[in-house]
């Protein structure tokens, strides 16, 4: 179990640093010349100094080698200082750390939204294979991967007002000043979120949940007498349900992604809406901390994810 | 002499064999896999509606009709009129050319980019091997959204910036297949027996290792060309896609969420059924394949 760990955690940290060098290639090397971008816009319209110009470089510290300007950067970020934004002069992290709970509590809403109803339809689906159940669930299911996020949010919203005349109140009221506003607010646009995210676990509960009950233990256990509910929760959910967990891991980057795009539709002053902003803006400083951020919650998510899975199953050793 | 016999004996034999079992393969997949066919139809409608996008409707995608702004539909207007009174019947038909054409090129080049580069680091192995991987490892790390994004941020938004984003998002998936597939072939006698004659790496890879990851490579491909047509129309609903004078489901969802969606519902609804439509389509029928395929990755999606 302890190699298993330490194996784990080597892999983590090149991986962050290539997330930093595929970040920096992209940011400060695609553009050719970032200063001229952020001025000018890409088209290259806006008025602008050569004084401007040669301003902005240099607090980028884009007239140094690239190299150095690499190095500085992640020397810079091991000691949390992530730099100014472009666009208010402040630094970044005192703009991203008032947008961090409300993404967080989405994400994790969005999250225990699709648990709490994708593994009971899976295993409804899997136990009553072939029924009308079966195949409502799977048509509910197969229509969540297809409708794009966005557009469940588009509708959402629009159902609230055509319906109720009523929308969630703009912005976001942190749950320690009032619960029941900062629920109102977000937990439609977590249903959104969820959604897609719920059809996927679904049909992989479903998939795994007929493997197992077509298992030798599962047949014992119900000739013995067991009650159904207690065959299938006990014993078959709980060895069906391990798949299902690593799933979450890369399920998470999808929801980080869709987390942008609902963000954007209830207009939520997340990270994600953040990050359009600074594109719309060209900040690069703020985009190139803001997706190394999101790579970094991902990836750190992804390793909990396999050391619980690790601890989980005693058969997973990584050797 | 008889070794020529030999060989066209069995092309023939071959040659007709195929072809029958072509049209066979064909009835047997309508048969076993009813919702895998209706995906493809639902993908050939659409392939059909983009081509002939202009023979099925009166009007330019970009005509506007003064008297009718934001109208409900009726018979003039089949899906009613958008916040500048263009017909969205119109533009539903013409946004299926933008979404089409950079889902499947966007497809092309990552599956040609993402098997080369697999076999490759299968084949050669060592250190090129080990960079490859670590660069597809960084690039998975990045949500694809998000990832594409940045690519935007650094391009600006374009068709051209859209279909290299979703390149770039999209091949280190598909290298991780090949690269997996490619490293079990390599140790296949056939491979050995070809090295033993001469074989140069070249052909080795590309005549013997290529054909056989066939398989897994349209599994993959069919499986992603759902998701990128959905990354453009994300893109394009945040105004970083397809420049928004273009028709295209995105852009028409992402102006019609702006500000007119509760007084002109239409102009999101038709829009976002015929992408959910389409991509369902592809979806299932993506699932079909697979199936018939490559059994073994069955339920991997």
């Amino acid at each position: 179990m302890r190699t298993y760990i330490l194996r784990r955690l080597l892999l983590f940290v090149p991986t962050i640093f290539g997330v930093t060098l595929v970040v920096f290639v992209i940011l400060r090397i695609v553009p050719g010349d970032p200063a001229l971008v952020m001025l000018g816009g890409f088209e290259g319209e806006g008025t602008f100094t050569q004084q401007d110009l040669d301003n902005v470089r240099k607090n980028l510290g884009l007239d140094k080698p690239i190299a150095v300007q690499y190095v500085t950067w992640i020397y810079d970020a091991a000691r949390l200082d992530f730099g100014d934004s472009f666009f208010t002069n402040t630094p970044i992290w005192d703009e991203v750390r008032p947008r961090l709970p409300l993404t967080l509590q989405f994400a994790l809403m969005a999250i225990l939204l699709a648990v709490i109803f994708a593994l009971p339809m899976g295993v409804i689906s899997a136990v009553r294979q072939d029924t009308w159940a079966d195949y409502s669930l799977r048509i509910f299911a197969i229509i969540g991967l297809a409708m794009p996020t966005f557009w469940v949010g588009s509708l959402v919203l629009l159902g609230l007002s055509l319906q109720f005349n009523w929308i969630p109140p703009l912005g976001y009221t942190p749950p320690w000043e009032n619960p029941w506003t900062n629920f109102v607010q977000l937990i439609f646009p977590a249903v959104a979120l969820a959604y897609s995210t719920n059809a996927v676990t679904a049909r992989i509960t479903r998939s795994q949940m007929l493997e197992v009950l077509r298992e030798d233990y599962i047949r014992t256990a119900m000739a013995k007498g067991l009650r159904e509910r207690v065959v299938i929760y006990r014993h078959a959910l709980k060895n069906a349900s391990l798949p299902v967990i690593t799933l979450f891991g890369v399920q998470f980057a999808t929801l980080l992604g869709g987390s942008v795009v609902i963000e954007s539709v209830f207009s939520l002053p997340g990270i994600g809406r953040l990050l359009i902003f600074s594109i719309n803006v060209r900040d690069y400083p703020m985009i190139q901390f803001l997706v190394t951020f999101i790579a970094f919650i991902f990836l750190t998510m992804n390793l909990l994810v396999d050391l619980l899975y690790g601890w989980l199953d005693p058969r997973i050793r990584y050797d | 002499m008889a070794e020529r016999t030999m060989d066209t004996t069995l092309e023939r034999e071959f040659g007709l064999r195929s072809k029958r079992s072509a049209w066979h393969h064909f009835v047997r997949f309508i048969r076993e896999k009813p919702l895998g066919a209706v995906g493809g139809f639902i993908l050939a409608t659409a392939i059909l509606i983009a081509v002939f996008a202009a023979l099925l409707t009166p009007y330019s995608p970009d005509e506007f009709d003064a008297d009718a702004r934001l109208a409900p539909p009726d018979t003039t207007h089949w899906f009613g009129t958008d916040h500048i009174a263009r017909d969205v019947y119109t533009r539903v038909l013409f946004g299926s050319r933008v979404s089409l054409l950079v889902g499947f090129i966007a497809v092309a080049t990552s599956t040609v980019i993402g098997t080369v580069l697999g076999v490759a680091s299968a084949y050669f192995g060592k250190t090129l091997d080990l960079l490859l991987q670590r660069v597809v490892d960084s690039l998975q790390a990045v949500p694809g959204l998000v990832l594409a994004l940045t690519l935007i941020a650094a391009l600006g938004p374009s068709l051209f910036a859209v279909i290299l984003a979703i390149t770039i998002v999209r091949w280190p998936g598909t290298t991780r297949t090949v690269r997996s597939v490619a490293l079990s072939i390599k140790e296949s006698q056939y491979a050995d027996a070809a090295r033993a004659i001469g074989a140069s790496d070249m052909r080795i890879m590309f005549r013997h290792i290529t054909p056989n990851v066939m398989a897994p490579v349209i599994v993959v491909g069919s499986a992603v060309l759902g998701g990128a047509i959905v990354t453009e129309a994300s893109l394009s609903f945040l105004g970083l896609g397809v420049p928004a004078n273009i028709p295209t489901w995105g852009n028409m969802l992402g102006q019609a969420q702006q500000r007119y969606i509760a007084a002109g519902p239409w102009t999101s609804i038709f829009p976002g059924v015929a992408l959910t439509v389409t991509v369902f389509g592809i979806n299932v029928l993506g699932d079909a394949i697979r199936d018939v395929l490559d059994p073994r990755l069955r339920g991997s999606r």
